[in-house]
């Protein structure tokens, strides 16, 4: 690993062509030096630069004038105006208006200083010289003299005690900040293993929140549905909603492959999570024919005539399925909670 | 008493221009940084503003953003919407997504702030890759610039993570499904990961608290660490003088090219208006993140062609393409088909980071280097930086993998099967073309060195062969086809030294002997012509 594990003639600088052609006379491919400096029209004739400077004070004008705009856009547009604009279409007037404005007034400022620059100041290369980045041995030599003659006046060396004492503090005391972020937030326990659902909870529709019968469920249809009680306006509501969510399709008893989902199905009427069990977008794309449902962020596809297994996409698994049945008032209710955890595997899942 | 001589024997009293700055120096010592600084030269090359652009975007991102904090709430505390945006009038959202839509729709400009601001951020990381693959495929990373590369790359991760968690935190449809695929993966992480995203989250997904978490990250956190970053990126630049391209003039020990004060103050200052106007520009035209057209964040809901912004699209088709492997045992979910994307995520970043401390190892090239190389003159690195952006588009067509199906009208699971052969395989299709076409440009290059530049001029001879004339080139174009240097492979000799002793040789150098080879052997190089070469055939028998 250190630069002596290479010959010295295989870095570049020892075939470098400089040194033999030395011997040869002169060297064809030799630098010729900066070439000499060509003068631009704004240079040698005063009119074409008279036209650069006018060119550069009419762009700083406009940027004046845009600013102007700017502000008479700020008072003239009321703030729920929309125009036509070309190809765009409607769009709101005053973010028009005021991105136009804005946008030409630092254009020009940048533009005119741009061209200032590069018409009306030299444009004479010059070379500056480099110094290498490396401190001479001199200064290294001197900056470890001073380390070692710091480090034996502070006796770290020698009085091992003090050292190892204050390695061993400063260590430890970190650990006051990592103990702090504790309470960001609950221990996970068993809390991602239960939903709302429970023995003879209600499934309420989300469209109409009126609980659901068999009848209102169609063949061919989507229906989303949430357990009875949780209402929008509950504070826990996204918390629960993103476990409870559930969707309901009607099947035709005999499409039922699997045998576990015809018994926990009421009259063709099955009961998933929404929630997809790859990383836990909500499931909402239903193709009729197939009974295949579709997660649209990563594109899981799950048979729903087969107990959800994955047909397609990286999800892992099953979409837990809801044990359903009807009340004595003939309304679909959940037969108990859903017995695998919802949405995302994790390692406690098992 | 010397101030009052040097005063009485001027007889005058300099300018107040002067007086500020002699105030200033006696408290700051200003003219001796000026006098390093002030007329500094500075190469032209119209990838130098690249660079630029990344600052500018990110003052332009500051400087809104510090605006957008004068109105947004960043709380999820449940609200109903009452502002002017009719449809959605009554609606439940959190005060985040409230704020967000009072800005886009009561406060006048506050849409043109918002958009400037998330155009911006696009354009900053966007620029960062771009610059960074500058640097990279020039060589500019070598001696004495390492630490610089490595900020740079610092500042292109953490920039990543500001974009998102900026842009989460309007708590909108899209942005929460987004923050729902982030926690989904850290719930993938083995043994911590429920952990990880309780803590996270302040409890259950999404409960009431990330917003708030996401916003001391998004507007002090990340951006602090990132403006330290930046001074110290700078600074580097300033101390190690820019890089330049070979040419006549230029050496490893001069810099050529035009004053600090005053063409690159104008230029450079003129620039950031430029690029803050083009930005302002795309946001009068072109709305970004229309969040009242999304509604806010339901768990529950999603719409389709969900996309996160650009950056974030390689990890988006890391986590679609991967098949879903689970691996159940003993109680416990190993959940691989989400948690090796995760460690692929970063692993893709990191494969162009560490490449400038591989080719210094194996090249074992202590110096420093302030010539640019032409990416032709490097071929394996210029391949391997072509691999590289190949693997990364190809996961940025599997994130978009729907959009594709649907504009292209191709199946999507052909497209998900191409991405994950595509990931093994156009890597290595691209690190090869790309060092074919290298070497034919280093070839070419040779003959136009010793056969000179084709003139177009058909000429016909005596006996009435038609020959085109080649004109030579002149000597500035000689020096700067010539001026690069080429590493010749490391041999490792005889394993058996003069005595027939063998000799042990580490398994290390075995190892960068076979890089050395494959970097600089024949197949990897085309030796630069000679001067000799160019003498013979120049001073020979006058053909062509």
């Amino acid at each position: 690993m250190s630069s002596q594990d290479i010959p010295e003639e295989n870095l570049p600088v020892a075939q470098a062509d400089g040194a033999d052609l030395e011997k040869h006379g002169e060297n064809p491919f030799a630098d010729p030096g900066l070439p000499p400096h060509e003068h631009r029209i704004q240079d040698i004739d005063e009119r074409a630069a008279k036209r650069s400077e006018r060119t550069v004070a009419f762009l700083f004008t406009l940027s004046m004038l845009a600013t102007i705009g700017f502000i008479a856009s700020y008072v003239a547009f009321p703030v729920d105006k929309s125009i036509y604009v070309w190809p765009i279409g409607h769009i709101s007037a005053l973010n028009f208006a005021l991105g136009m404005t804005l946008g030409i007034a630092l254009f020009c400022i940048g533009a005119g200083a741009v061209h200032w620059a590069r018409t009306l100041m030299s444009d004479e290369e010059i070379a500056d010289e480099r110094h290498e980045i490396s401190a001479p041995p001199e200064v290294k030599a001197k900056v470890l003299a001073d380390f070692k003659q710091g480090a034996k006046e502070s006796a770290m060396g020698r009085r091992k005690l003090i050292r190892n004492t204050m390695f061993g503090a400063l260590t430890l005391v970190p650990l006051s900040g990592v103990v702090l972020l504790r309470d960001l937030g609950p221990l996970p326990e068993d809390k991602l293993r239960h939903t709302l659902w429970a023995k003879g909870k209600l499934l309420v529709n989300q469209n109409t929140n009126e609980p659901l019968r068999p009848a209102d469920v169609a063949v061919g249809s989507l229906t989303f549905a949430k357990p009875e009680g949780l209402e929008e306006h509950d504070h826990d509501f996204q918390t629960q909603i993103a476990k409870a969510a559930l969707m309901i399709v009607r099947l035709e008893p005999d499409d039922i492959k699997d045998k576990q989902e015809l018994e926990w199905s009421h009259e063709g009427i099955v009961a998933y999570s929404k929630i997809c069990t790859h990383v836990g977008c909500p499931i909402s794309l239903y193709e009729q024919q197939t009974h295949h449902v579709l997660c649209p962020c990563h594109q899981s596809t799950f048979d729903l005539t087969d107990g959800a297994r994955v047909i397609f996409g990286p999800a892992g698994h099953a979409l837990p399925q809801l044990r359903i049945g009807v009340n004595e008032e003939g309304y679909l209710q959940a037969l108990g909670d859903f017995e695998e955890p919802v949405g995302p595997a994790f390692w406690e899942r098992g | 008493m010397s101030t009052t001589t040097s005063s009485t024997d001027n007889k005058r009293k300099a300018p107040a221009g002067e007086r500020v700055a002699d105030w200033a120096d006696g408290r700051l010592g200003i003219y001796s940084l000026a006098k390093a600084n002030m007329r500094k030269i500075f190469p032209d090359h119209w990838s130098f503003m690249l660079g630029e652009i990344c600052l500018y975007s990110f003052i332009i991102i500051i400087l809104t953003g510090v605006y957008l904090t004068l109105f947004f709430h960043p709380s999820m505390n449940e609200v109903e919407y009452h502002g002017s945006y009719v449809p959605l009038q009554g609606q439940l959202m959190s005060e985040a997504f409230n704020s967000t839509m009072h800005i886009s729709f009561d406060v006048r400009g506050g849409l043109l702030i918002r958009q400037i601001h998330h155009w911006a951020a696009l354009i900053f990381v966007a620029a960062m890759l771009v610059h960074m693959m500058r640097v990279f495929f020039t060589g500019a990373f070598r001696k004495p610039r390492e630490v610089n590369w490595l900020f740079g790359f610092l500042l292109l991760v953490l920039g990543m993570f500001t974009g998102f968690t900026g842009y989460s935190l309007p708590d909108d449809l899209l942005s929460g499904t987004g923050v729902r695929f982030m926690q989904g993966a850290v719930l993938s992480v083995p043994i911590v990961g429920t952990y990880l995203s309780m803590f996270l989250f302040g409890g259950e997904f999404p409960g009431g608290d990330f917003v708030a978490r996401f916003y001391s990250v998004h507007i002090l956190l990340l951006p602090g660490i990132m403006l330290g970053l930046v001074v110290a990126h700078l600074i580097l630049v300033f101390y190690h003088k820019h890089t330049q391209f070979a040419g006549p003039g230029k050496t490893n020990k001069n810099v050529v090219g035009m004053p600090l004060l005053p063409v690159y103050m104008a230029k450079a200052g003129g620039f950031f208006f430029l690029v803050f106007g083009v930005i302002a520009a795309i946001s009068a035209l072109a709305s970004i993140n229309p969040i009242w057209a999304l509604g806010p964040y339901r768990p529950d809901q999603v719409s389709t062609g969900a996309q996160p912004d650009w950056y974030m699209g390689f990890s988006e088709g890391l986590i679609r393409v991967m098949p879903g492997w689970e691996i159940n045992a003993w109680g416990h979910t190993l959940v691989l088909g989400v948690f090796i994307p995760l460690i692929i995520f970063p692993l893709v970043l990191v494969t162009i980071a560490v490449w400038p401390f591989i080719e210094s190892w194996v090249t074992g090239d202590k110096r420093e280097h302030h010539i640019l190389d032409r990416p032709r003159n490097a071929p394996t690195r210029t391949a391997f930086g072509v691999a590289w952006l190949t693997w990364y588009f190809i996961l940025l067509i599997g994130g978009g993998n729907d959009l594709w199906a649907t504009h292209f009208h191709l199946s999507i699971n052909s497209i998900t099967w191409f991405v994950r052969i595509a990931f093994f395989v156009g890597p290595v299709i691209a690190f090869i073309i790309t060092k074919r076409i290298c070497l034919g440009l280093q070839r070419r290059d040779k003959d136009k060195v010793l056969h000179g530049r084709e003139s177009g001029i058909i000429k016909r001879l005596p006996h009435g062969e038609f020959i085109e004339v080649h004109e030579p080139l002149s000597q500035e174009a000689l020096h700067t086809l010539t001026a690069h240097e080429q590493h010749k492979p490391l041999e490792l000799g005889p394993t058996v030294d003069e005595n027939g002793v063998e000799r042990k040789v580490k398994g290390t150098q075995k190892l960068k002997a076979k890089l050395s080879q494959g970097m600089y052997g024949e197949e990897s190089q085309i030796p630069k012509p000679t001067a000799d070469e160019y003498k013979e055939i120049t001073s020979g028998h006058g053909h062509h």
